[in-house]
């Protein structure tokens, strides 16, 4: 499939663009006004960027170390090596970062879900995790992709309405903490993009023979879209470029299909307790239709529930015989695994439901090697030989 | 602008029967007031501007091929205030939202997921029908976000709960305590939670539960939950000598 690029341009170019709405058009600028009325504290980019271009030209920068890293609950609950590999790429790329217990989830899944939560809950849930990590001195970077779209909602709606902003204040000042947001907001997805030459630089995996395709997470690119990174050398700036992007660098072939706009069929409430709806659209609408159109050797994402979703889907499917048994992997563990990282110890492949192991060995990775090693590293743990393994054992 | 008796009289007749939806009839002006408590919220007049009727956010909507769902609908009936019609989409639609939000496409600027955000919390402050039955099986989720800051976490994989997320989901269980030792970061050794969530900051999350009035959203849908829940984070509170 190829996208109309040119025809695309020439028709945004005839057309007067209309003023978005929804969001403002810098809200790092309004963020910024307002901390000079005295409204609020921004939290600085105060370490080397990288700038990168969001979808309607606004310049952003990606701080690249010393990053207070808000985990996301769906991540470190039910598909751990996606947030370990993002620890791992980032500590071998020398960048320091701190990983704290003083963060709660944005708690935003609920919000969704269940509509338990309202506007005031949720803006104070952010702001006291924003405010951690400016007390810590680290800038945040946020690995779920619904943290970042939804924080992105509560930063507008903190703009707009001053009655909610004094309603968070009040809520932050009997917590001793400020009302403070920080001058960006920054998806894990945007450090690999920004940093996706260095990643490359130390890549030790071949990855020219990989094909790929990518699902664009919603809560990334949807929620507040003026806020995804675009780059007009990918996609000719029709799509966002994240993962995309990497992938690319990485050598990895990308290849396109049908229903990429198209959800991957989470849901919130029904992953949970309505699975047949996610179940059926993410496998009749996506994964099927991945294989169909490009049959690659895995669909990379870069959101929690887009893993989740994609990769726990297929299990049913094919007691119908439907066409499944694709690898899903966020692009931080591709990223790991191109840069040599272990498939169990760091990247944790053994959370994965969809058959992960063709990929490992196209990519030249004996698996079963590799899951006696992480055996093997079991079995001092039940021994009693260490409580934990740490960093320096999956390196070993 | 309220729409009249006489064109309820009308367009009632298009709708599924009340109680063969599964929920009562209710006066004309309790849905005018639940009408309002949705179009009070100040988020609602960020989220609509108007409705082309061209379908986009149809076309891009993931439940409406699944369902007889419609964003459009929903954006229609709020800009028309049609209180019946919003009404019967809070009973029997609503919940059938992804939130996925591909309907932003809208060319419009509405935000007809961000609407059916704001319905379901009204349909769940005021315990409608539909908000009891969508959270059915739900308890010990909000339980969990709300007692331990996280959503998701560890022990929730049983093959029990997910018996169709093949058989990797008893392997995870069966060795759920080894499996979280053996990852590297060392917040991550948790089993009841994502990550280990500090004392101090749970402390911090239950305030903002009260301070805000999330907590007693639940009491209408699920009042257990919320006896067992007030009782826990007061407790909490008065240990830190912190009156709420």
């Amino acid at each position: 499939m190829t996208i109309p690029i040119e025809a695309l341009r020439r028709q945004k170019a005839a057309t007067k663009p209309v003023a978005d709405r929804r969001s403002a058009d810098d809200p790092r600028a309004e963020l910024l006004e307002l901390e000079r009325q005295g409204e609020l504290i921004v939290q600085k980019i105060d370490r080397e960027a990288v700038t990168v271009s969001t979808k309607y030209g606004r310049e952003k920068r990606i701080q690249k170390a010393h990053l207070w890293h808000h985990k996301s609950c769906g991540q470190c609950g039910h598909i751990p090596g996606y947030s370990t590999s993002i620890f791992w790429v980032m500590r071998k790329l020398g960048y320091d970062y701190h990983d704290p217990s003083d963060q709660t989830s944005c708690t935003a899944w609920n919000y969704y879900a269940s509509a338990t939560s309202n506007s005031a809950a949720q803006a104070a849930v952010a702001v006291r995790n924003f405010a951690a990590a400016y007390e810590s001195g680290y800038f945040p970077l946020i690995h779920c992709g619904t943290s970042y779209g939804h924080y992105k909602e509560v930063r507008e709606e903190l703009i707009r309405h001053p009655e909610l902003r004094a309603q968070v204040r009040d809520i932050m000042a009997k917590l001793g903490k400020p009302l403070v947001l920080p001058e960006e907001i920054v998806h894990y997805s945007e450090w690999f993009h920004a940093l996706r030459d260095e990643i490359a630089a130390k890549q030790v995996r071949d990855m020219s023979g990989i094909v790929v395709t990518v699902h664009p997470a919603c809560h990334y690119y949807k929620l507040v879209e003026g806020d995804a990174i675009y780059d007009p050398d990918i996609y000719g700036g029709q799509r966002t470029a994240v993962v995309t992007g990497l992938a690319q660098a990485l050598g990895a072939e990308v290849r396109d299909y049908s229903t990429w706009f198209d959800c991957c069929g989470f849901g919130f409430r029904h992953i949970l307790v309505q699975r047949d709806f996610t179940r059926s659209f993410a496998t009749l609408r996506k994964i099927e239709v991945m294989k169909e159109e490009a049959n690659p050797d895995v669909v990379l994402t870069h959101d929690t529930g887009c893993v989740t979703t994609l990769d726990k889907s297929q299990f049913a499917a094919r007691a119908h015989e439907r066409n499944v048994g694709l690898a899903v992997l966020s692009e931080a563990q591709f990223a790991a695994l191109a840069m040599g990282a272990h498939p169990y110890r760091v990247c944790q492949l053994h959370w994965h439901s969809a058959d992960y192991r063709p990929l490992l060995e196209k990519l030249g990775i004996d698996w079963e090697k590799a899951w006696a090693e992480f055996q093997s590293d079991l079995r001092r743990l039940e021994s009693g030989e260490k409580r934990y393994l740490d960093w320096d054992d999956v390196d070993a | 602008m309220i729409q009249t008796s006489a064109r309820h009289a009308e367009t009632d007749a298009h709708y599924k029967a009340p109680d063969v939806a599964g929920y009562g009839e209710v006066p004309h002006d309790e849905k005018v007031r639940l009408f309002e408590q949705v179009k009070g919220d100040f988020r609602f007049a960020d989220y609509l501007f108007g409705c082309y009727e061209c379908g986009i956010c149809v076309a891009a909507c993931p439940s409406a091929k699944f369902y007889d769902f419609s964003p459009r609908r929903v954006a229609q009936a709020a800009a028309r205030e049609d209180v019946d019609l919003i009404y019967q989409q809070m009973q029997e639609d609503i919940w059938e939202c992804s939130q996925c939000f591909s309907c932003l496409r809208c060319p419009r600027g509405n935000n007809p997921g961000g609407i059916i955000t704001i319905m379901r919390e009204v349909a769940v402050n005021n315990g409608l029908a539909s908000a009891k039955e969508a959270l059915v099986g739900y308890s010990r989720i909000i339980y969990k976000i709300m007692s331990s800051g996280t959503q998701v976490s560890p022990d929730m994989l049983r093959s029990d709960a997910f018996p169709d997320w093949g058989p990797e989901t008893a392997d995870v269980a069966d060795n759920l305590d080894l499996w979280r030792r053996a990852l590297p970061a060392e917040t991550m050794h948790t089993t009841s939670a994502g990550w280990s969530v500090a004392d101090k900051t749970l402390v911090e999350l239950y305030l903002i539960w009260l301070e805000t009035g999330a907590l007693d959203m639940i009491a209408e849908v699920d009042r257990g939950l919320h006896s067992i829940l007030l009782e826990l984070m007061e407790e909490r509170l008065e240990e830190e000598g912190i009156q709420p």
